[in-house]
């Protein structure tokens, strides 16, 4: 019962912050828009017992990204891009595109939920270990090699956005 | 234990992700349309978080992980790209942005 | 009424009450004792004429501040002018959600806890930012950059240092890093054979810089920057950024004492018998100490309500340490006078540096944070991992 409350109450922030995301005249309030999404987001992996990911969702995604987004969008001046027209003209065309494309997935998923069900009863490995653990397990054994890989492409996004903002090395 | 079915999550999901191409396709600001890639990859991980939940198995967490990575990465490398086409072309509009084009 | 008591909502539920009724009481005196000691440093006397003493100067400030005007700026955003403090405040207190204060004194035990102090502490910098912004002021929008900026590069150095105390405790729960401590019966800082004091050194040298406190208080600088983001602020907004950093402030000193100090623990956890002499002996003597000590400087005023205000506090005082003689309540709170002690002794290393330091130039400050705090963090875990090996 509560789960359901919780689980609408994150999607009206979901759905909310995505739409104001992509109306919003503003480009600080669209970030505000997102951020607010993303909350919803993490409360939803909270719900799906992700307990490290709602953190890591929190300190990287509103603490890391989007602070950086204010921080590009406080340093470009936007007063003049806020009075200009906000969408493109195929617009129209955007709109039914999209809306079939989310009615269609819409509709398969909920016909097909059935098939969806797996595992309801199983056993539930988080009460053993909790779930930092598990995925730290599975991050340094299974997963190393994707691990350290990752690791090369922020080195390389460092770099990479140090030579662009950079005039002069 | 969370009584919410699967599907719900899936649902709201392709909402998400159809929100965020609805941005990407016809929102001029360069920096909003960035923003709505964020929402696609957002859904793109509630699902990935709905699917570990239902399979009791921690590797969409994994994929998740991985994923927060990538857009970090791609925020940082992003955003140096809009500072410098600020700079030198003094608009954020993508249709004005179209040298490559021409 | 036993149905209430016996809940497992209640202690959690009254201490949020309690929490956020006395957190600003707190911040108030904190505000108090950072102007005395400061006075004390620089050879002053510090606010002398509200109550005795100064003893009840944050009452006056808090009216003040109440009934001021509440300007907005003309040009600024009003919904998120109005929001921005709101952010920090809220945050700011959110932390004290998972502090645990003693075994059985705290809101939540959550087994990502730390995680959860961080990521409020990263969203609380959104408020200053979005204040700055909303100002609409070149002054507010420098001092938020600059904040924002600083924060992001000390957030780093910090989680290194948190990473070397997690290693050492092996679990991401507040209560659990206690209860490790008290396992290994040492406090976390003289863990792996000592070598804890330099993450705990990084550790205090970045909380100062996420707190905003001198020297690293560049963002409200105020020969630089007038008074950085908070300039257009005025009165109950302007109180809320003050209380939101005053929460900051006990909230990472509580994470020093429980990550690094052995939380609600007294010294030497695992010496039974120094159970009466630190847990009943030192309290009765450090308040009965504190109230004859109020007690003698009655005499000195002049006034004779705040001849009466001193000596009630100082009854008070005596009252307290009195109490704790009582087994019941010594069992249940000597580990919160542990805590509070511990947390009070790093404020006063804060303010300590506050008295000590000049403020750095915005180019050295971030040398620091990227060239020093955050190489010597990282090389700290990666010794730290060896030791935990070779301990093992």
């Amino acid at each position: 019962m509560i789960d359901t409350v919780l689980f609408y109450a994150f999607a009206l922030l979901v759905l909310g912050g995505g739409l104001a995301t992509i109306t919003l005249r503003n480009a600080v309030h669209c970030a505000i828009a997102l951020i607010v999404s993303l909350l919803g987001v993490a409360g939803l992996y909270l719900l799906q017992q992700a307990e490290f990911l709602f953190a890591v969702q929190i300190v990287l995604y509103v603490g890391g990204i989007m602070l950086l987004f204010l921080f590009v969008i406080m340093l470009v001046n936007l007063d003049q891009a806020a009075r200009e027209r906000q969408f493109n003209r195929q617009w129209v065309v955007a709109v039914t595109a999209v809306a079939v494309v989310a009615a269609e997935i819409g509709y398969f998923l909920w016909r097909g939920k059935a098939a969806f069900h797996i595992a309801e009863n199983a056993l539930s490995p988080a009460s053993a270990l909790g779930n930092t653990e598990q995925i730290a397990d599975s991050l340094f054994s299974e997963y190393l090699l994707p691990f350290e890989i990752a690791s090369l492409l922020l080195l390389v996004a460092v770099v990479g956005s140090v030579v662009m903002a950079k005039k002069r090395i | 234990m969370s009584q919410v079915p699967l599907s719900w999550f899936l649902v709201l999901s392709a909402l998400l992700f159809a929100l965020g191409v609805a941005g990407f396709l016809f929102r001029r600001n360069i920096i909003t349309v960035f923003m709505s890639i964020e929402l696609m990859l957002n859904a793109v991980n509630l699902s990935f978080i709905a699917f570990a939940y239902q399979h009791k198995d921690v590797s969409g967490h994994l994929f998740v992980f991985f994923v927060m990575v990538v857009a970090a990465a791609e925020a940082a490398v992003g955003l140096a790209i809009i500072l410098t086409v600020f700079k030198n072309r003094a608009t954020l509009n993508i249709d004005d942005i179209s040298s490559m084009k021409d | 009424m036993q149905a209430i008591l016996n809940s497992p909502l209640f202690i959690p539920l009254l201490l949020t009450v309690l929490i956020i009724a006395l957190v600003p009481l707190v911040a108030g005196y904190l505000t108090l004792v950072e102007r005395k000691v400061l006075a004390d440093f620089q050879v002053r006397l510090g606010p002398m004429r509200v109550g005795p003493y100064g003893l009840l100067q944050p009452l006056a400030d808090a009216l003040k501040l109440f009934i001021k005007e509440d300007i907005i700026p003309t040009d600024a955003d009003r919904a998120l002018f109005w929001f921005a403090p709101m952010v920090s405040t809220l945050t700011s207190l959110t932390g004290f959600a998972v502090l645990p204060f003693t075994d059985k004194l705290y809101i939540a035990d959550v087994n990502v806890g730390l995680l959860v102090i961080s990521a409020t502490s990263s969203v609380g910098i959104l408020g200053i930012i979005l204040g700055g912004w909303a100002s609409n002021s070149h002054y507010s929008l420098l001092g938020a950059l600059r904040s924002a900026a600083q924060l992001v590069s000390y957030e780093v150095a910090l989680a290194f240092a948190l990473l070397s105390a997690v290693m050492v405790s092996g679990t991401l729960s507040m209560q659990g890093i206690v209860k490790a401590q008290l396992a290994h019966g040492v406090w976390g800082v003289f863990a792996n054979y000592g070598f804890m004091i330099v993450p705990f050194a990084v550790y205090l040298i970045a909380a100062t810089a996420e707190t905003n406190r001198a020297p690293f208080d560049l963002p409200e600088a105020e020969s630089e920057l007038v008074a950085g983001f908070h300039t257009e602020y005025s009165g109950f907004r302007w109180a809320l950024y003050f209380l939101a950093e005053y929460c900051n402030m006990l909230v990472v000193c509580s994470v020093a004492v429980t990550l690094f100090w052995g939380g609600w623990l007294r010294p030497f956890p695992n010496v039974a018998w120094l159970e009466i002499p630190l847990n009943f002996a030192f309290p009765l003597i450090f308040f009965v100490g504190t109230g004859l000590a109020c007690l003698t400087l009655v005499k000195r005023l002049i006034d004779t309500s705040q001849k009466v205000v001193l000596v009630v506090v100082a009854l008070g005082l005596i009252l307290t340490g009195a109490l704790l003689t009582i087994p019941v309540v010594n069992h249940l709170m000597a580990g919160l006078f542990w805590f509070l002690l511990k947390v009070s002794a790093i404020i006063y290393v804060l303010v300590w540096f506050r008295g000590t330091f000049p403020r750095f130039r915005y180019d050295q400050l971030m040398n620091i944070g990227w060239k020093i705090a955050i190489p010597v963090g990282m090389g700290a875990v990666v010794i730290n991992a060896v030791l935990g090996m070779v301990g093992k």
